[in-house]
């Protein structure tokens, strides 16, 4: 271990503790634990190929480590599958955009809705009573998250003709409209410019005050982490090497010596 | 002539009781149009009103009104104004260093915030602000963190208002008694104006002033409680102050907020206006979005709308000017509004418009002409925030595109000898908010306001305004030099945003370009050309050569007209970077700042008199939280050839 995280009395959300995957001979993550508490944002960092998007497909239930144990709210957690995480309250959103691209941005984030849809396909059909209300509902809900990422004037435009940056926020959409407890965001501002940057920066901790939802990022640009995080795990080749606040992190050694290489 | 009421409250105040039921706003919020009629917003207004007093707000005080088109923002207006204090719209999109200007300046007391964006800004700037005492936001998103005492929402004053209304029976009486006791020559606003030069000055105008214009303006178009309008444009606009709010009061009609800026358009097909008011600016962006999709049409679609438009050039405006077509034309257009010009209007939401304007700079001539000949009756106004907006406008049917009408009723216009407009009118200000000097430099003792434009008045009586009259100079040869006249003949083309002519005291004329990003960057897509930056995309050889056809296209014209045969462009280049407002290069209504963008680019203009192929240059530039950052360029000239001039016309100049 190398730095204890200052708990500040906030629950912890979920604990993974040794966790090692292995695909075949090849160590994508070996023997790492940390936590992400209630309502922080945590960041996970480290060069490219350190196994951060394995964390998250692990985190997720989409691969499932060989070692290790995986705690979620207090109760340790089985093998599952993806969209039982997404049940129990984890969205994400993906390094390359995985939108249904031929779909208006509106049908899009509608379908996140889709697991807080209690109606059975036949009702929905019928759209009436119930089925109609609880769309009704539903609806109003998707346009509050429209209304909060500022997507508006693409309400019904098919997101594939949307522009990168667009098209990132629509997937943010659609993650939050599960309202979930942890969201993970895998790279939310790759290819972005610097004004799209501060945007989404700004959409992301504004996620976490109002609604209070956690989040678990991945990201490469180390100013906008410094920014945003609450604390920050670095990995490097499947290893944990740092853990800490975005300062305790930056000066650590190990941390410098990962980005920028060693001496040999 | 109707005997006008002593206030604009007490407008709102009829309204609730003439047109109760009838919908004075609308809204669309989380995808639905929300409605209140008059009879809800004079509640809305009363008890915001009631709670803003409690708050301690007293006579004489200023508040600045800080936002888009909200319906909270437009009835923070008569909140305000039955309190007998002074409302101050500021532009949303200054940055805090222009916010503080004009907070400072007017000595707000109170500010009215949309949102955090806003209220961030000014909690930026409050220490320079020793006068603002507490914020009123209308959207709590991102505001939990704040100083409640501080920093408060309009729902909470509204809260107020209703606590004191539940206690205190009289109040409301007591309330109506006071907007009834409103003195209609106090002053009720100030607005501030952009400025094409220097600082902005505080344009104080009365009660008087607004309500007795828009009469005025409402009996000159027929506008009655009936009309839908849009209200999208700032509201520190004179226009959108008189258009939305004050005309929309003295009427009785519906004034409806879109979504966002960016839904306008949308929005505006959903409304179906029948009164629309926009810059120039408006009309040229919509047409090129028009252009640009109609190349991306299909083949069948693409013949039928060039034809059509063709069609509309020859008869439209005759058709719409009620003047004689022959039956076979008539017959022709008929068949082009089913097919283009009804959906095409009904895409631009103008499909219901019985009277449009624009304003606030010259439109280029050909730009006025395609809207008229689809049928739309959009008319053009001249008009300045000192006057309460209209100077002149023209009557119907008797348009054209180089003129901007008649004297509106109950102004007087006079030419100077040097041939600066002048006018006097019921809407004529106040006087500038605490610069006296600047006043008396405007205004005569007996009313008539200097325009700083020089202009005529032709045979029918109508007004033609040539040019900013400090603006229009002399090329090196005698030959006159009017830039915003070759700046417009540019603009038309929709690839071309902005130009900025050069050629007083010079040899010759040249110019800057900036290119429209939508139009080339959808010409680029589907010409397989690959550009990584707007920088990369401006200095591309192909757009170079589009820009140097459309000169050569402008020099033509040009060359036909006796006046200005000389002023012929021979040297042009394409910025690398937007005009933008944050930079200080265009105003907040987006006018371009001459003599800011001559200091600013000394270098290129002065490569552009010499010859030199190309020429670096490092601008700084401002990114929309007010940090700053440069921008490296090489910039390219072009050299054009000119027109021969035919003798004749050169003998005549």
């Amino acid at each position: 271990m190398t730095v204890t995280p200052d708990v500040d009395n906030k629950a912890v959300l979920l604990s993974l503790e040794n966790v090692t995957l292995s695909f075949g001979g090849v160590k994508a993550i070996s023997d790492i634990s940390f936590n992400i508490l209630e309502g922080e944002i945590r960041a996970i960092i480290g060069p490219n190929g350190a196994g951060k998007t394995s964390m998250l497909n692990v985190i997720n239930g989409f691969y499932h480590p060989q070692k290790g144990t995986i705690t979620w709210r207090g109760k340790r957690r089985r093998r599952m599958k993806p969209y039982r995480a997404a049940a129990s309250g984890i969205a994400r959103t993906f390094q390359n955009v995985a939108l249904f691209k031929g779909m208006t941005t509106l049908d899009n984030i509608m379908a996140g809705r889709s697991l807080k849809m209690k109606r059975g396909l036949f009702w929905q059909m019928l759209h009436v009573g119930p089925a109609r209300e609880e769309e009704i509902a539903n609806r109003r809900h998707v346009e509050e998250i429209i209304d909060f990422l500022e997507i508006a004037h693409i309400r019904k435009q098919p997101v594939g003709r949307l522009p990168y940056g667009l098209q990132k926020r629509v997937e943010l959409g659609r993650a939050m409209a599960m309202q979930p407890e942890l969201l993970l965001l895998d790279e939310p501002m790759a290819g972005m410019n610097l004004e799209e940057k501060e945007d989404m920066s700004r959409f992301i901790l504004d996620l976490n005050s109002e609604f209070g939802t956690t989040i678990a990022l991945i990201e490469h640009d180390m100013g906008v982490v410094m920014d945003l995080a609450d604390r920050v795990v670095v990995l490097d080749y499947g290893q944990k090497i740092a853990d800490g606040t975005p300062a305790e992190v930056q000066s650590s050694q190990e941390v410098i010596d990962a980005y920028l290489g060693v001496g040999h | 002539m109707t005997e006008s009421l002593g206030s604009l409250p007490a407008y709102l105040l009829r309204n609730s009781h003439e047109f109760a039921d009838r919908v004075a706003m609308r809204h669309k919020d989380l995808g639905i149009w929300r409605e209140w009629n008059w009879s809800e917003v004079a509640d809305e207004v009363r008890r915001f009103s009631i709670g803003f007093a409690a708050l301690g707000l007293k006579r004489g005080d200023k508040v600045a009104i800080v936002g888009s088109n909200r319906p909270k923002l437009y009835w923070a207006f008569p909140a305000i104004q039955s309190c007998e204090a002074i409302p101050v719209p500021v532009y949303a999109d200054s940055v805090a260093e222009e916010m503080q200007f004009v907070l400072e300046h007017a000595g707000a007391r109170f500010a009215v915030c949309q949102d955090q964006e806003q209220v961030d800004k000014l909690l930026s700037i409050q220490d320079r602000l020793p006068d603002l005492e507490a914020i009123v936001y209308d959207e709590p998103r991102g505001m939990r963190e704040y100083d409640p005492e501080k920093v408060v929402a309009i729902t909470r004053v509204q809260e107020l208002g209703d606590e004191i209304i539940q206690r205190d029976k009289d109040v409301v009486q007591r309330w109506s008694d006071a907007v009834g006791e409103l003195k209609i020559d106090d002053m009720c606003v100030i607005l501030y104006t952009s400025g094409t030069t220097g600082r902005p000055k505080g344009v104080m105008l009365s009660s008087r002033n607004l309500i007795q214009t828009s009469i005025n303006a409402n009996a000159f178009d027929n506008l009655d409680h009936t009309e839908e309008t849009i209200a999208y444009l700032p509201l520190a606009w004179v226009g959108d102050h008189v258009f939305s709010y004050t005309q929309s009061l003295v009427a009785g009609y519906s004034v409806c907020c879109p979504e966002s800026l960016d839904t306008v358009t949308v929005n505006r097909r959903e409304i179906a206006p029948t009164y629309f008011f926009a810059p120039p600016r408006v009309f040229e962006g919509l047409l090129t979005s028009i252009m640009v999709n109609m190349e991306d049409a299909g083949r069948v679609k693409r013949w039928m709308f060039h034809h059509f438009i063709k069609v509309a050039n020859k008869s439209g405006e005759r058709i719409l000017n009620k003047e004689s077509v022959n039956p076979f034309s008539r017959l022709h257009y008929k068949l082009g509004d089913w097919f283009v010009y009804g959906p095409l209007k009904n895409r631009l939401g103008m499909s219901k418009v019985r009277v449009a304007y624009t304003a606030g700079e010259a439109i280029g001539p050909d730009i006025f002409r395609f809207y008229r000949s689809l049928g739309i009756n959009l008319k053009q106004l001249y008009g300045q925030t000192e006057a309460s907006v209209y100077i002149t406008a023209q009557p119907d049917g008797q348009i054209d595109a180089d003129t901007v009408g008649t004297p509106s009723p109950e102004v007087e216009l006079r030419i100077e000898d040097n041939g600066e407009v002048m006018y006097r009118s019921p809407g004529v200000f106040m006087g500038y908010y605490k610069n006296d000097l600047a006043t008396a430099d405007t205004k005569t003792p007996d009313g008539w306001v200097h325009t700083g434009d020089a202009g005529f008045v032709d045979d029918a009586g109508h007004l033609r305004i040539i040019d900013r009259a400090k603006d229009v100079g002399k090329l090196n040869d005698g030959g006159m030099f009017p830039p915003k006249y070759i700046e417009n003949k540019l603009k038309f083309f929709p690839n071309i945003k902005e130009v900025v002519a050069f050629g007083d005291g010079r040899d010759y004329v040249s110019v800057f370009i900036n290119i429209d990003l939508t139009a080339v960057a959808n010409w680029a897509e589907r010409n397989n050309i690959v550009y990584a930056s707007y920088q990369e995309l401006a200095g591309h050889p192909e757009v170079y050569q589009q820009m140097e056809e459309h000169v050569r296209h402008v020099n033509k014209d040009l060359a036909s007209e006796a006046r200005v045969a000389s002023a012929q462009i021979k040297r042009f280049l394409v910025l690398h970077k937007e005009l933008d407002a944050d930079d200080g290069e265009l105003t907040r209504t987006l006018k371009v700042r001459r003599k800011f963008v001559n200091e600013r680019y000394a270098e290129l203009i002065e490569a552009l008199y010499s010859d030199k192929t190309e020429q670096f240059v490092s601008t700084e530039v401002v990114f929309e939280d007010g940090k700053t950052g440069r921008i490296d360029a090489t910039v390219k000239l072009a050299t054009v050839e000119l027109e021969p001039v035919r003798e004749e016309l050169k003998q005549a100049s």
